[in-house]
């Protein structure tokens, strides 16, 4: 059947998103017209309960908007409360909270790599079939896994939601003796990230150019991930503080979730940014990884942010062992962060992109308000016109076709669709 | 029954009303403090359950269901090595990571399943955003509580 037939294609469930979230697709006389993205705002419902909360319960509440990156939410909630404070805990602590993040990436980056991305490459419905035929593939996926979950359970109490961090800092810091057996395990990740670049630099990419401006989190010493401030690809720098002068949020009528622009421009972020903006921070070993996968000092495809999220796993995994070696016990475990009526804003790197938050406290540590900009939303229109290019330039493909590669696209970003999402399902309406 | 090898494994959002049926049972649980039962609690059916369940001679895992037709607070038992898997795959209340028969699968396929696994689903009325149970599960979780107490061997 043409694409100019009039077909219309429904597709119930797209698989391998975590959360849930609908596509709809509109093709008239063989032009797309529109590729829409619906997702529905947990981020929304959690702004309102934040209102009214103390500035003290910010990180605990808002880690349960993503069983994925709790972290992330944690940690850019703490930043911004402590923003708003005045406060900024001793190097020791916030090394221990980039362990603690290093954790993070490691168990969602090889969840995101093995579980759901790279059946796509090798002509998989999912991690089952690729598990009937590679099982120590999987297998090491989920070793690798492991490693990144042992860090957050040793160091933030447990794996999902952790309990130990806190304001300040966290409510009580291992030992040195206590972090020496994730050296054991994360050598053996080490050699586990490397050998996944390797194994995935061998898939076929799809050849795709993004042209979007990219925004990530930028150190002038380190790779940024905890802390950081603003750079786009084209130059344009900016701390926390200022990031909602220049991300704006609005509605679309398609989604109850916000879409945002960086100066009116559509943008991204995410690990291609990330790579683009500051692949020379890498370590020499990730630096390497990457040059023998073929990756130069930029990647704008996005077939091929699996091969950068391997990279990126083999540079938080060695910089883990490093800030294990180099583990000074922060006593106290946290500094004390009494409540100042203002204003505070914070962003970090989750394994999806950029994650701010800005609250507005009061003398008695009273959450005011709560904005929480989520990666995914900030990605929603850059994947909606990477998903009309891919569509126009793909109008030939049979209906079972073209829905695998919007599925494919759709996952290249990594969308964290329960930061923004209750429900996935593709509907192409082809007319 | 020998309990030294046992996981009670509750999933769900506490924060989306109803899906927090799983880890509240699992608080319940602990706060038994049957000896040899370990309990755990997953924001979704995710692969972390197989590293969960590894090895357990039995595995009972409770997640809230979405049917239709609907009678919230119903708990339904699904032993899927008796039932088939069909029955099994009706449980996950939405599309997380995987499925709960996806993660069931994958355990066997990897050897990392547990000898027995027990899965207690509780129709769900409310899976909005907020705290707090709707009053049909609210009433439920006794029942339930007692109801894998006796799968445990451990009468509540």
């Amino acid at each position: 059947m043409s694409a100019t037939d009039g077909r219309h294609l429904r597709v119930e469930a797209l698989a391998r998103i975590e959360g849930e979230g609908a596509l709809d697709v509109v093709v008239r006389d063989g032009v797309v017209e529109s590729a829409s993205l619906q997702i529905y705002e947990p981020p929304r419902f959690f702004e309102a309960l934040l209102r009214g909360r103390q500035h003290t319960e910010a990180p605990d509440i808002t880690a349960r908007i993503c069983g994925i990156c709790p972290v992330a939410y944690q940690t850019s909630a703490w930043l911004a409360v402590e923003d708003a404070c005045g406060v900024t805990p001793d190097a020791r602590i916030a090394a221990l909270r980039r362990l603690l993040y290093c954790g993070e990436w490691i168990s969602s980056h090889a969840l995101h790599i093995y579980l759901l991305h790279a059946p796509d490459f090798l002509g998989y419905d999912d991690v089952l079939g690729l598990a009937a035929d590679h099982r120590s593939k999987v297998e090491r996926g989920l070793r690798i896994k492991k490693a990144g979950n042992a860090v957050l359970e040793r160091v933030g109490g447990r794996a999902v939601h952790p309990v130990n961090p806190r304001l300040g800092g966290f409510h009580r810091a291992p030992t040195r003796g206590e972090l020496a057996p994730l050296a054991e395990q994360l050598r053996r990740a080490l050699d586990d990230a490397l050998a996944t670049v390797w194994w995935v630099a061998t898939f076929d990419f799809p050849e795709l150019e993004l042209p979007h401006e990219l925004l990530a989190l930028h150190r002038p010493d380190v790779y940024a991930i905890e802390a950081g401030s603003l750079l786009s690809s084209g130059g344009l720098a900016f701390t926390a503080r200022d990031f909602s002068e220049h991300v704006v949020e609005h509605q679309v009528p398609h989604s109850t979730a916000l879409q945002a622009t960086l100066d009116g421009q559509r943008y991204l972020t995410g690990p291609l940014a990330r790579y683009t903006i500051s692949s020379g921070l890498l370590s020499e070993t990730a630096r390497q990884a990457a040059a023998d996968a073929g990756l130069g000092a930029t990647c704008r495809n996005p077939f091929r942010s699996i091969v950068v999220r391997a990279v990126e796993l083999v540079y938080v995994v060695e910089e883990a062992l490093r800030l294990i070696a180099e583990y000074e016990r922060p006593d106290p475990p946290a500094a004390e962060v009494p409540p100042v009526a203002g204003v505070g804003h914070g962003v970090s790197e989750a394994p999806r992109g950029l994650l701010y938050h800005r609250y507005e406290i009061d003398a008695d540590g009273r959450i005011l308000s709560a904005v929480i900009v989520p990666p995914t939303s900030q990605n929603q229109a850059a994947i909606e016109a990477d998903l009309a290019e891919v569509v126009s330039a793909h109008l030939d493909l049979d209906d079972a076709a073209l829905t695998s590669l919007c599925e494919r696209t759709i996952r290249n970003y990594d969308p964290c669709i329960s930061c923004s999402t209750h429900f996935l399902r593709l509907s192409m309406d082809r007319r | 029954m020998n309990l030294s090898d046992t996981v009670v494994v509750g999933i769900g959002n506490p924060y989306r009303r109803d899906d927090g049926i799983g880890p509240a049972l699992a608080d319940a649980v602990e706060a038994l403090g049957l000896p040899g039962v370990r309990t755990a609690t997953l924001p979704a059916t995710t692969s972390d359950l197989l590293h969960t369940w590894a090895g357990a001679s039995l595995a009972i895992v409770v997640d809230a269901v979405r049917c239709e037709p609907s009678s919230p607070g119903r708990i339904h038992r699904v032993h899927p090595g008796a039932t088939g898997s069909t029955e099994l795959s009706a449980t996950p209340a939405s599309t997380h990571e995987l499925s709960l028969e996806q993660a069931a699968r994958l355990g066997e396929l990897l050897g990392l399943e547990p000898a027995r696994l027990v899965v207690f689903a509780v129709e769900a009325a409310d899976l909005g955003h907020g705290e707090g149970f709707s009053p049909a599960v609210e009433a439920a979780l006794p029942a339930l509580l007692r109801a894998v107490a006796e799968e445990l061997g451990q009468p509540a």
